[in-house]
């Protein structure tokens, strides 16, 4: 592949990743903003966005500290939110193991939502995913969360009312976009409607964020039980 | 170093092993089983229905008619659409009803 189609590629994965940058920007600045109000410094507050990078988790991180509670529960919360990374590294692995090893290294690293979903959704489409698209996509969303987690650290104070905005309810939207998104797939229908009862239920019973791998569970279970479509000619 | 830099290197740690634990399992197997191969298919639809669902239960009128005008706009048109659409919902019934 020559330079000049490596770029094209990398751009076409930063552009598709715009939906999915809009729609966390809000989030990143109020990580930034809670984490400095929480008793953490702007180097802190960078610094869990730089090495950890996943929204949800620094969330949930940041209550914890608030609370004084023992380091290592902190540690093991934040691990249990982003259990669900583990499904996404599997699925994703099958589709790029023939890549260097750094550069799964590296694809690994940016793993989050939006990446796992879009280079799904383009494997869908029947188009090749190679290494300057996929890093398109993480790079765009990787650099957008650490300028918005450093301008919510810096300027966090001045945030107007979000509420009124909506940017609270921004990623459920976009994530149930990506869910539509997977509707040709076999078993799409049973897998949803299951994941979506059991992650309600357990939401209830259990709590966050146990609802997200009990959910997943659920469906993924029951994708495997279902009799398998001609699946003799569809491994490859 | 204050504790807290060494939370967030170790949650760090955690996090990267969540996003290659699940390739390093699988890499050990050399043949996956159909049933396997099914299961990892329904990852995106089971794993992404959990992270809207749980705010579909806590939603009010103007969140509830953005995720379904963003559910009957996706039925049609592409993610980017289908996003802005919802958007647009949610941000206009927030503003009517407030």
């Amino acid at each position: 592949m020559s330079l000049t189609t490596k770029l094209d590629e990398f751009i076409a994965g930063a552009r598709t990743c715009l939906p999915a940058t809009v729609a966390s920007a809000p989030f990143g600045l109020l990580f930034g903003a809670l984490a400095i109000e929480n008793g953490f410094s702007i180097f802190e507050a960078c610094l869990m966005s730089l090495t950890v990078f996943a929204g949800a988790s620094q969330m949930v991180g940041l209550e914890l500290f608030g609370q004084k509670v023992a380091p290592w529960l902190i540690v093991v919360s934040i691990f249990a939110v982003n259990f669900r990374h583990v499904l996404y590294s599997a699925s994703l692995g099958r589709r790029i193991s023939h890549w260097p090893l750094w550069q799964q290294a590296l694809s690994f690293f940016v793993l989050a939502d939006p990446p796992y979903a879009e280079a799904e959704r383009r494997a869908e489409q029947g188009k090749p995913i190679t290494f300057a698209w996929y890093i398109g996509v993480g790079a765009m969303l990787y650099v957008c969360w650490q300028i918005e987690t450093l301008l919510g650290a810096i300027f966090g104070s001045l945030l107007p009312n979000k509420q009124a905005l909506g940017v609270d309810f921004l990623l459920p939207i976009y994530f149930l976009g990506l869910v539509m998104g997977f509707r040709k797939r076999p078993r799409w229908l049973p897998i949803v409607l299951v994941s979506a009862a059991a992650s309600m239920l357990a939401y209830k019973l259990v709590g966050s964020p146990w609802h997200v791998s009990i959910g997943a569970l659920a469906g993924i279970v029951l994708g495997a039980a279902l009799p398998l479509q001609e699946a003799k000619d569809e491994t490859p | 170093m204050s504790v807290n830099i060494w939370i967030i290197l170790a949650a760090a740690v955690a996090t990267y092993l969540t996003r290659i634990g699940g390739h390093l399992v699988l890499s050990r197997f050399s043949r996956i089983h159909p049933r396997m191969q099914a299961g990892l298919d329904a990852v995106p639809a089971a794993v992404l229905t959990t992270l809207v669902a749980p705010a579909a239960l806590t939603a009010g009128p103007a969140e509830f008619a953005a995720l379904l005008v963003a559910a009957l706009v996706a039925l049609r048109f592409g993610l980017m659409s289908m996003f802005f659409a919802g958007a647009f919902t949610l941000i206009l019934l927030r503003q009517i009803m407030s």
